[in-house]
């Protein structure tokens, strides 16, 4: 398509009209924040970050976390599936080995240790998608801060805590 | 104690009493044009905030001043602090330079940039006199000369920059600043050639004194001594200082010129690769060189340190050489905020316009104004007519 461009008059060509348009414009909004304190920020959401913490939607991906069933079990079962699809490289999962794990017997292989790497971790979801037990969901945390990097790797008691209880439909070892 | 002082003082003779005062107030200006450069930031900022419905920045604290209870928040609030948090910030950046570079080069580059525009600073009379000093830390004769000398070096830090990154984006920016920077060069130098024809004199101190007696070139009426010259050139000084103005902006980088640094096309420009310490030489090399061409706008059109009927006389007393130096710093802060407010005011020119602007506008119209300012002052100064033999 071709854009019919419009005769400009001298005086548009010689940028004054925009001149004291924009003048106008800037003005208009430079005035209005500086002495009325009219920013977007206080228009929109009535506030700023740190003071005024944003809320966030239902269907949020925030930070990775574990979940128990509501008996209270562990759900993950170390299938390591998470820890392979984890483009970054984040989650270290350590397997119960051949005793098992002795509060759930040796029915299911609840992981020893589980360790997300917060610093690495992208919130990209994989590990929710690939879960067979959905054991792991991304939830509402989306500011994590610390004052090194250890205390930024998550371990299987923090994850389990701050995940909560997933209410799950099947109650996977009720019927059993 | 200051018997000994005075002693030592006496001893260094004159060239030695020149050097100790050129060096104290190579210092003084040093010191007062960093200070400019990390504030002018801040109010960019600020301003831009502002305009764009924002608050700028705001949280930086100082732990005792910040604990004091109204005026502490209220400096937070104005962000004040901000530059020292961005100066300590810059300084303790890691300093990354890619393997693919040349080193050398990308080396020296930020310093090609930042010094030129330091040095177009030691020409510009910043006051009268403060005692028996000269407020100029080098009295030139050959004034803007130098200036456009030194401040065309400023190219080749841009130009080396975008070599040396040896990628793509940094190399678009730094050919497109080359040649921007050429071409509003010529537009810049022949812009004020009228004011040397009407003044006849290149140094820049005798031009702010020519201003004091005769008015400022951009609005005489004020003059203490009223000319029909100054009457005659009037029309054709205020088209000078709006070409010297709009090159300035083309020759500082700045927006509606700011092509090599196009962040919407070129990521950032010549600065791409740079990192910490690097890229802050830069940055400040582009404020100094924004406040270098304030000071000169002020110099050469608005008066340098003077001010109708109040203070359009060379300083006699200490409060009165201070306060040349405030007005003039007044006049060039004014501009500052000009200059800023254009940024967030207009989009950037294409390409094309840009080279038809400099090329087909500013330098033909800059020619004329100079053969017409030549023709104003030959009719003006004619010599007597001799009749007969």
């Amino acid at each position: 398509m071709i854009v019919q461009r419009k005769k400009l008059s001298l005086l548009e060509r010689l940028y004054l009209p925009a001149l004291a348009g924009g003048f106008k414009v800037t003005w208009r909004h430079f005035a209005n924040t500086l002495f009325k304190g009219h920013t977007a920020g206080k228009e929109l959401s009535g506030g700023y970050y740190p003071e005024k913490k944003w809320v966030v939607g239902e269907g949020y991906r925030g930070a990775p976390y574990l979940v128990r069933d509501p008996e209270g079990r562990t759900k993950c079962v170390s299938c390591q599936l998470c820890e392979f699809v984890c483009p970054p490289k984040a989650i270290k999962i350590t397997p119960p080995g051949p005793q098992g794990s002795p509060e759930v017997g040796n029915v299911e292989k609840a992981p020893q240790e589980f360790e997300i790497n917060m610093l690495r971790c992208i919130f990209c979801g994989f590990c929710q998608e690939v879960c067979p037990e959905e054991a792991i969901f991304l939830q509402n945390d989306y500011s994590l801060n610390a004052e090194s990097r250890e205390e930024l790797i998550y371990n299987k008691e923090k994850l389990l805590s701050l995940g909560g209880v997933h209410q799950d439909k099947i109650w996977k070892w009720k019927n059993k | 104690m200051i018997s000994a002082l005075t002693g030592f003082y006496d001893s260094l003779g004159s060239t030695g009493q020149f050097a100790l005062w050129s060096f104290v107030k190579i210092a003084i200006v040093f010191g007062v044009v960093m200070t400019m450069v990390a504030y002018a930031v801040l109010a960019e900022r600020k301003i831009s905030a502002f305009i764009q419905d924002r608050q700028g920045p705001n949280r930086v604290s100082l732990p005792l001043i910040g604990s004091i209870p109204v005026l502490g928040p209220f400096l937070t609030r104005l962000g004040i602090w901000q530059p020292l948090a961005d100066g300590v910030k810059s300084f303790l950046k890691e300093d990354f330079t890619p393997d693919y570079v040349r080193k050398a080069y990308y080396w020296i580059a930020p310093a090609i940039t930042f010094i030129p525009a330091l040095l177009a600073i030691a020409i510009i009379p910043f006051g009268s006199n403060l005692n028996t000093q000269k407020m100029v830390i080098a009295d030139l004769d050959i004034g803007i000369l130098f200036t456009f000398g030194v401040v065309s070096l400023g190219v080749y830090g841009i130009v080396l920059a975008g070599y040396s990154a040896n990628s793509k984006y940094p190399f678009l920016g730094s050919i497109r600043s080359s040649a921007q920077m050429i071409s509003y060069e010529i537009a810049m130098g022949m812009s004020v050639v009228p004011i040397f024809l009407v003044v006849g004199k290149l140094n820049l101190g005798e031009i702010v004194s020519y201003q004091a007696q005769h008015g400022w070139f951009i609005f005489p009426p004020f003059a203490q001594e009223q000319t029909l010259l100054s009457y005659l050139v009037w029309p054709f000084a205020l088209l000078s200082f709006f070409i010297f103005m709009v090159s300035a902006f083309a020759e500082t980088n700045r927006l509606p010129f700011d092509l090599p640094e196009s962040e919407t096309e070129l990521v950032a420009g010549y600065n791409t690769e740079y990192s910490s310490m690097k890229f802050a030489l830069f940055f400040m090399g582009e404020y100094a060189a924004i406040i270098a061409g304030c000071g000169l706008m002020v110099t050469l059109f608005l008066g340098g340190w003077s001010l109708p009927w109040i203070a359009d006389q060379p300083a006699t007393t200490i409060g009165m050489g201070i306060a040349h130096i405030l007005i003039f710093l007044t006049k060039t802060v004014m501009l500052l905020v000009l200059f800023i407010w254009v940024r967030w005011m207009f989009p950037r020119f294409r390409y094309d316009q840009l080279m038809n602007l400099g090329w087909k506008r500013f330098i033909p119209m800059a020619l004329a104004n100079v053969l017409i300012v030549a023709v104003i002052l030959m009719l003006v100064y004619r010599p007597p007519v001799v009749v007969g033999p």
